[in-house]
């Protein structure tokens, strides 16, 4: 017979909430009841918590269990609430005292043996944890280096049940916990001097890499569009510690660290399936509404191959979080918003059947099956796109030649210093990047050079260029005049901008 | 119905006089016994000195192998019991008495005194 409450956490999107968990043991016939809008998951941890319970040599009660999860109005959902149900009922059963715990969380699902599982979201649920003036917080120790992150707040890894119990009936935090976490920063082993020749290919990525344009690739199969597009990630400036707590907020609300190694400063590189679904592309789920590939990029790159084959509408989808660099997902359960800033790479063969680049020997396809096949590039979208790059298969003297191209670190230190002149020209501005520049201070504060404005005006007046397009080649040409160390665009960065948006051709 | 071993009525039979004798010792009048209908079985009808009428269902059990006798009384068993009160009322003509269910858990390990979990009023 017995009253006791516990804290624990619960995220809608990436905000955690504060949740009460209350148990009342009452007189009746041995019943267990769950209040406060579970999901199935949590529905289950019944089961779990009993087994849980009686696995550590505890003593499950006889008796009416009453389990309430307040707000009760929240739909939760997750096994998170495991540690907390089961340390309260032991609680509210007399076995251990909780009042000294009043600001501490509890998160963790358990296993049957009464082990401590990690769960997902950790990172955010802690950050939320500790904004809401919590002091310490219990999280499983598989999820510490995750934890690890989070500054000012007390992190308690517990691996089992039992080992909570000891630490809360006053026992020490066990000595292994006390070990250093080494935050691993995994070397990738793609680099861009694997790519053969490809110089022009390889100046657009820098370019893209510079100002975060987006970037259209357009090319027979096999001549290595996927292969560049890879490599954009190792030539982008490694995410600062903000950026990479937000990034791992977002892989960890999706669910993708269980098994990793904790915080990772490679931009992410997402590549989506051609067939995958609107909601997989920018988030969703009835119950839990999780980021989708999208949110999974932020301040990486989101990589769709064969775009043309996508879905109507997947792409589309993608024109808001280009926009606003965020995606809000309304549903029954409520309303989520996720960041998704990312540099959206697109590929493509240049028709069905991919022959159709150069002299188009070899081609089958009629020429509406052509026109039409890039078509399904929705206008607005393709809008979107400032860069359009024509990557045709490396040439014979390319192919022969020995020599090694530059590595991915020499570009990448051209990146950062590009970056840093950006930083500071725009330091009295809310953005930091070409690409974001409006396109109204473009025509007053960030003109390039008066021949290179008379060079794109005369483009407007030849019908080459729309108004729209006009701003885009502008945005390019101050990330090719960064890239070039030049104060203001010049006319040859303007002609090179020109040349990036405009080197397809016909298919453009 | 299905076939009970003479075992488990003798147990059953052995849990049901312990919880009587307890009830007795309480002051309550046994106002029936085993009282049975098409839709099952009350274990005990008592009275208690304040005018009560405990319907009380009796589970017995030899070992504590399939957990305490206590926890093998579902909530289903709980619900049937409050048909089979309400059944035993209109029978008996107290329509209007005040009532409750009661449950008891009989423990009765052979050579050792039995145990009982008497849980009052559980609805």
């Amino acid at each position: 017979m017995g009253l006791a409450s516990l804290s624990s956490i619960s995220l809608v999107g990436l905000n955690g909430h504060l949740i009460n968990v209350e148990v009342d043991i009452g007189d009746g016939i041995p019943s267990y009841i769950l209040l406060g809008l579970p999901d199935s998951a949590l529905s289950e941890s019944k089961d779990r918590v009993r087994s849980a319970i009686i696995n550590s040599e505890e003593e499950w009660p006889r008796n009416k269990i009453t389990v309430s999860l307040s707000p009760a109005w929240m739909p939760k959902s997750g096994s998170g609430f495991d540690l907390p149900i089961a340390l309260s009922i032991i609680a509210a059963h007399g076995a251990i005292p909780l009042a000294p715990e009043a600001d501490s969380v509890f998160l963790g699902e358990l296993g049957l043996d009464g082990e401590v599982r990690p769960i997902r979201g950790i990172l955010p649920s802690l950050l939320a944890a500790k904004s809401l003036g919590m002091k310490r917080a219990f999280i499983p120790f598989k999820n510490f280096l995750e934890a690890s992150l989070v500054s000012g707040i007390e992190v308690v890894p517990v691996t089992s049940l039992k080992e909570t119990l000891q630490i809360l009936r006053g026992g020490q935090i066990p000595q292994h916990f006390q070990e250093e976490s080494e935050t691993v920063t995994p070397a990738s082993d793609i680099d861009l001097m694997d790519v053969v020749g490809q110089s022009a290919s390889r100046r657009a990525l820098e370019i893209a890499a510079i100002g975060a344009h987006h970037l259209l690739l357009i090319g027979p199969p096999g001549t290595g569009k996927t292969m560049l597009a890879e490599r954009i990630p190792t030539i982008l400036p490694a995410l600062d510690s903000e950026q990479g707590i937000e990034v791992t907020a977002i892989h960890s609300v999706a669910g993708k660290l269980l098994n990793s190694t904790g915080s990772n400063s490679l931009p992410p590189f997402v590549s989506p399936h051609h067939t995958t679904s609107t909601a997989a592309m920018v988030g969703g789920g009835s119950h839990q509404i999780k980021p989708g590939a999208a949110s999974l990029a932020h301040h990486g790159v989101l990589f769709i191959d064969e775009a043309p084959e996508c879905a109507t509408g997947v792409l589309d989808a993608l024109r808001q979080p280009l926009e606003s660099g965020e995606v809000t997902i309304s549903r029954a359960s409520g309303i989520v918003k996720y960041p998704a800033r990312f540099i959206l790479v697109l590929a493509a063969n240049p028709c069905p059947c991919g022959r159709s680049s150069g002299k188009g020997r070899g081609c089958t396809c009629s020429s509406l099956q052509i026109r039409r096949y890039l078509q399904r590039l929705s206008g607005p979208l393709m809008d979107r796109i400032d860069i359009r790059l024509l990557v045709l298969p490396p040439s014979r003297l390319e192919m022969a030649t020995a020599t090694k191209s530059e590595s991915s670190a020499v570009v990448r230190s051209r990146v950062v210093a590009a970056r840093d002149t950006q930083r500071n020209r725009f330091a009295n501005f809310p953005w930091h990047l070409n690409s974001q520049i409006p396109a109204k201070l473009l025509r007053t504060d960030f003109l390039a050079e008066k021949a290179g404005m008379n060079l794109l005006l005369s483009e407007m007046d030849m019908d080459r260029l729309s108004a729209r397009g006009f701003h885009k080649v502008l945005r390019v040409a101050w990330s090719v005049a960064d890239s070039n160390q030049h104060q203001i665009p010049t006319i040859t960065d303007v002609q090179e901008a020109l040349s990036l948006r405009q080197s397809l051709g016909h298919f453009s | 119905m299905r076939s009970v071993s003479t075992y488990k009525k003798l147990l059953g039979a052995q849990g049901e006089d312990f919880v009587v004798e307890y009830l007795l010792k309480q002051g309550c009048i046994i106002l029936d016994r085993n009282w049975r209908i098409k839709e099952g079985e009350i274990d005990i009808v008592s009275q208690y000195p304040n005018g009560v009428v405990a319907f009380v269902e009796v589970k017995t059990r030899s070992s504590l192998t399939f957990g305490h006798p206590i926890e093998g009384i579902g909530i289903e068993k709980s619900m049937r019991l409050q048909r089979l009160a309400l059944a035993w009322r209109c029978t008996n003509k107290m329509f209007g008495a005040d009532y409750q269910i009661d449950c008891a858990g009989v423990l009765a390990i052979p050579n050792r005194p039995c145990e009982l979990d008497y849980r009052s009023a559980i609805l």
